[in-house]
């Protein structure tokens, strides 16, 4: 265990923590604005599974990671327009329709990848930058500034998130019709309008979660996300609906997966024990749901659709 | 400046507006009277874009308009003040005013919003404090937040839909004021009510509406209370009600030193008592929200006591749960009827039978007994003279009345010495809520103790011995009925205490 308290094996795992925290944050992000819109979308991880398979592809057949960063944005868009569809128009109920979502992006990625793939091919994924001087420092360098660009962008997009929603008349028609949407529809607001918006917004951030996870490890696998997609909903709720809080459990989650990893590397924890330390994020999520499941701050219309009863 | 003509929508299975007229003028008061389910509501959301009409026209400033949406009346100068304010609860009064306008560039900079607002405020007499979240405001308040996004957009026609229903009587005053004021510039109001002493006070004109219909047309002037009742219910209604004195027993119900929490963990009840004798009715007046719900549950088992005790018939109740309470001789009838008075998924004789199927005759084995559960249902059908097609018609399908006069007629025909009726006539017609005022009295005669609680203030001075006023928690009177006149009890209600002077 001694091993694992240096100085360099501890930056290492936060730097790596900061790096694996980067999907989560941006799906739970978009999931926020999604919930913050009144609309449940429990088929993140499914979202996230598209994205990441048309990342990959497309970064394996063009060669170029921008267009695999594009492609996993498209497909969150397309993705997003399917479930703004379901739930808008057909008033579907959001928790069973986000795990059609869900299982529908698990068996058509692994459908796919086995139809235009087979067997595993790695692809030039995403590399850390190199920030000269800045990326050298000491600790810091490689705490800070040796990511990838997408980890950056999805940091960044927490105050952006933040602005959105609390100085843009669009995050204040999102707040609105996820809390009372009567009211907003009766001053001319388009209710399901702001929740389509909103839901795509969200659906791309998660195929762009997907993506930058396909792109990170530079390979694709059924089921790649393992449920990160849930522990992003999950973190909306713990981040009590605020960017910020989102970003602090993204972190959170982020920095145990990558302990669980350095403690299997280092042969601290071996055989059935590394079985059982890799539920940890699993455990840590429902242990953190229960804490929060008062849902201070949840918009009071979640997952109710809207229709002026005419 | 409005004028619509040939009004006619139809839901499945009802007419809800046919041939309706309605002409507003500027700078009037027009009046639209009629009881629940006349119609009333369904006009005015015609108007305001939210239901389209089947047929007919609207005509605003003389100009034929077809307003197929909230934005499209916006932009025609119609602003309505809902009768469940249409607010955002976590939003503050600016944000809800500055809701569905277009900011600059997409931004929602508060600023211009809140000087626009404050100006709006101070030309009308509305005094609000525009950073202050919706949920921080007192129901005045938020009416008044209402008002103010209406008069933001500069509607030059409100809609007031049973503005006054949530008010205590010094609120309505300075209500009636501010419109006074609006009419006075021009402005056209529609007042939507059923208490016709306002609208003998404030209307130019009045409509009245009965099943959809327009019924009559008349100004304060020509009619009078009585008149505008028999319009609205199509037969003669006596208003008022002479309650012969009684002599009263013993206490059979006591509050004593009740403190009760509300569901927010806040002190819902304070020290609170209240004793209630055989052969006597208390009413418990007040606005809704001061501790009135959390009285009737605390009473009877559905909410914990933190301290004090209640006695029926002179001992304590150990544990109160609700049917240890009601094995005490206690029958309740809750504020909510269709969340907890009866179960509209059930039928007629189920819901008649909640309280008494454990029991026999109607059970026997574990079995239920048909045949005497259909007697006594019919029996009690017939007696509480609910109009239903069957015993076994399912209740979420009868009239909200029809509905009430279910959870009376299992709650009074039980041999219940004390009743805790919340809220009785709330929602319900002239004519139902005549009959269950009959009912209470008729128990009333066979010495039953009754506490009734009811924000509708004439219904509390009318029906009570004495009243008790609740405001936060706490009681403000305890009033005999000769010395409960309106005016005392209305500046009760507002928490203006007789002995201190207004609290800051």
């Amino acid at each position: 265990m001694s091993d694992f308290f240096t100085v360099s094996v501890l930056v290492a795992t936060l730097a790596s923590g900061i790096r694996l925290a980067t999907p989560f944050l941006l799906s739970a992000l978009g999931e926020t604005i999604g919930q913050r819109a009144g609309v449940l979308n429990l088929g993140v991880e499914g979202v996230m599974l598209i994205g990441a398979y048309a990342a990959y592809i497309t970064a394996l057949r063009t060669g170029s990671v921008v267009a695999g960063v594009i492609a996993a944005m498209a497909a969150g868009a397309a993705m997003g327009i399917v479930y703004a569809f379901i739930t808008v128009v057909m008033h579907a109920t959001q928790g069973i329709s986000g795990i059609g979502i869900f299982l529908f992006g698990l068996g058509f990625t692994d459908l796919l990848f086995r139809h235009q793939v087979g067997t595993p091919v790695p692809i030039d994924g995403l590399r850390g930058l190199d920030m000269g001087g800045l990326s050298e420092l000491p600790v810091v360098g490689e705490l800070f500034f040796q990511h990838s660009v997408l980890t950056y962008v999805a940091f960044a997009l927490v105050p952006v998130v933040w602005f959105a929603m609390n100085r843009t008349t669009f995050g204040l028609n999102v707040r609105a019709v996820g809390e009372t949407p009567e009211a907003a529809d009766t001053l001319g607001v388009r209710v399901n309008v702001v929740r389509t918006q909103a839901i795509i917004i969200g659906n791309v951030m998660a195929g762009l979660a997907g993506g930058t996870l396909a792109l990170d490890v530079g390979i694709f696998q059924q089921n790649l996300t393992s449920g990160q997609g849930f522990i992003a909903v999950a973190l909306v709720y713990f981040g009590a609906w605020r960017s910020s809080g989102v970003m602090a459990g993204a972190l959170l989650f982020g920095v145990v997966s990558s302990t669980v990893l350095q403690l299997k590397t280092l042969g601290i924890i071996v055989g059935a024990n590394s079985t059982i330390a890799a539920m940890a994020p699993a455990i840590l999520t429902i242990v953190v749901l229960v804490l929060v499941s008062r849902r201070i701050g949840a918009p009071s219309a979640l997952t109710v659709p809207f229709e002026r009863d005419n | 400046m409005l004028e619509m003509t040939g009004i006619t929508k139809r839901f499945p299975g009802v007419v809800a507006n046919e041939d309706v007229d309605l002409t507003v003028l500027p700078g009037q008061v027009h009046t639209l009277l009629g009881e629940n389910g006349a119609g009333k509501s369904t006009l005015v959301k015609i108007l305001y874009g939210l239901y389209r009409q089947d047929e007919g026209e609207v005509k605003i400033g003389g100009e034929r308009v077809e307003i197929t949406s909230p934005a499209a009346a916006i932009s025609h100068g119609v602003g309505m003040i809902h009768q469940h304010f249409m607010l955002v609860p976590t939003l503050t009064v600016a944000e809800n005013v500055a809701l569905g306008l277009h900011g600059k560039r997409g931004l929602a900079d508060m600023a211009p919003v809140r000087e626009r607002l404050m100006e709006v405020s101070e030309r009308h007499g509305l005094v609000i404090d525009p950073d202050a979240y919706i949920w921080q405001l007192a129901v005045g308040e938020r009416q008044r937040a209402e008002i103010l996004k209406a008069l933001y957009r500069d509607a030059r026609l409100l809609v007031l839909d049973e503005p006054t229903a949530v008010l205590t009587p010094p609120e309505v005053d300075d209500l009636f004021a501010t419109l006074r004021s609006l009419t006075s510039e021009g402005r056209g109001l529609i007042f939507i009510s059923h208490k016709l002493a306002e609208v003998m006070e404030i209307s130019d004109e009045i409509t009245v509406l009965r099943d959809g219909r327009v019924v009559g047309r008349t100004t304060p002037s020509e009619t009078s209370r009585e008149g505008l009742a028999s319009m609205m219910v199509g037969r003669e209604v006596r208003l008022g009600r002479d309650v012969s004195d009684q002599d009263t027993g013993q206490d059979r119900l006591v509050v004593d030193g009740l403190h009760v929490r509300g569901d927010r963990g806040n002190l819902a009840l304070e020290d609170f008592s209240v004793q209630v004798a055989a052969g006597e009715i208390v009413g418990i007046a007040g606005v809704s929200g001061n501790g009135q719900r959390e009285l009737a549950e605390a009473i009877f088992g559905l909410r914990p006591i933190e301290s004090g005790k209640v006695e029926v018939a002179c001992r304590p109740i150990a544990t109160p749960t609700p049917k240890s309470v009601r094995r005490r001789g206690v029958a309740f009838v809750p504020e909510e009827r269709m969340r907890h008075g009866a179960v509209g998924e059930l039928n007629v004789s189920e819901n008649l039978m909640l309280v008494e199927y454990e029991h026999r005759p109607y059970v026997r084995a574990g079995l239920l007994q048909f045949g005497a559960i259909a007697e006594r249902c019919k029996d009690l059908v017939r007696r509480f003279t609910v109009k239903t097609p069957s015993i076994t018609t399912q209740t979420s399908h009868l009239s909200g009345g029809n509905i009430q006069k279910v959870v009376i007629a299992r709650e009074f025909s039980a041999d219940a010495e004390v009743l805790i009726v919340a809220q009785p006539t709330r929602g319900i017609d002239i004519g139902a809520a005549e009959y269950v005022h009959e009912r209470l009295l008729s128990k009333r005669a066979a010495g039953a103790a009754i506490l009734l609680i009811t924000e509708d203030l004439d219904e509390a001075l009318q029906m009570s011995d004495r009243v008790v006023v609740l405001y936060e928690g706490r009681a403000m009177c305890n009033l005999p009925r000769a010395e409960a006149t309106t005016d005392r009890v209305g500046l009760l209600m507002t928490g203006v205490s007789e002995d201190a002077p207004a609290p800051a």
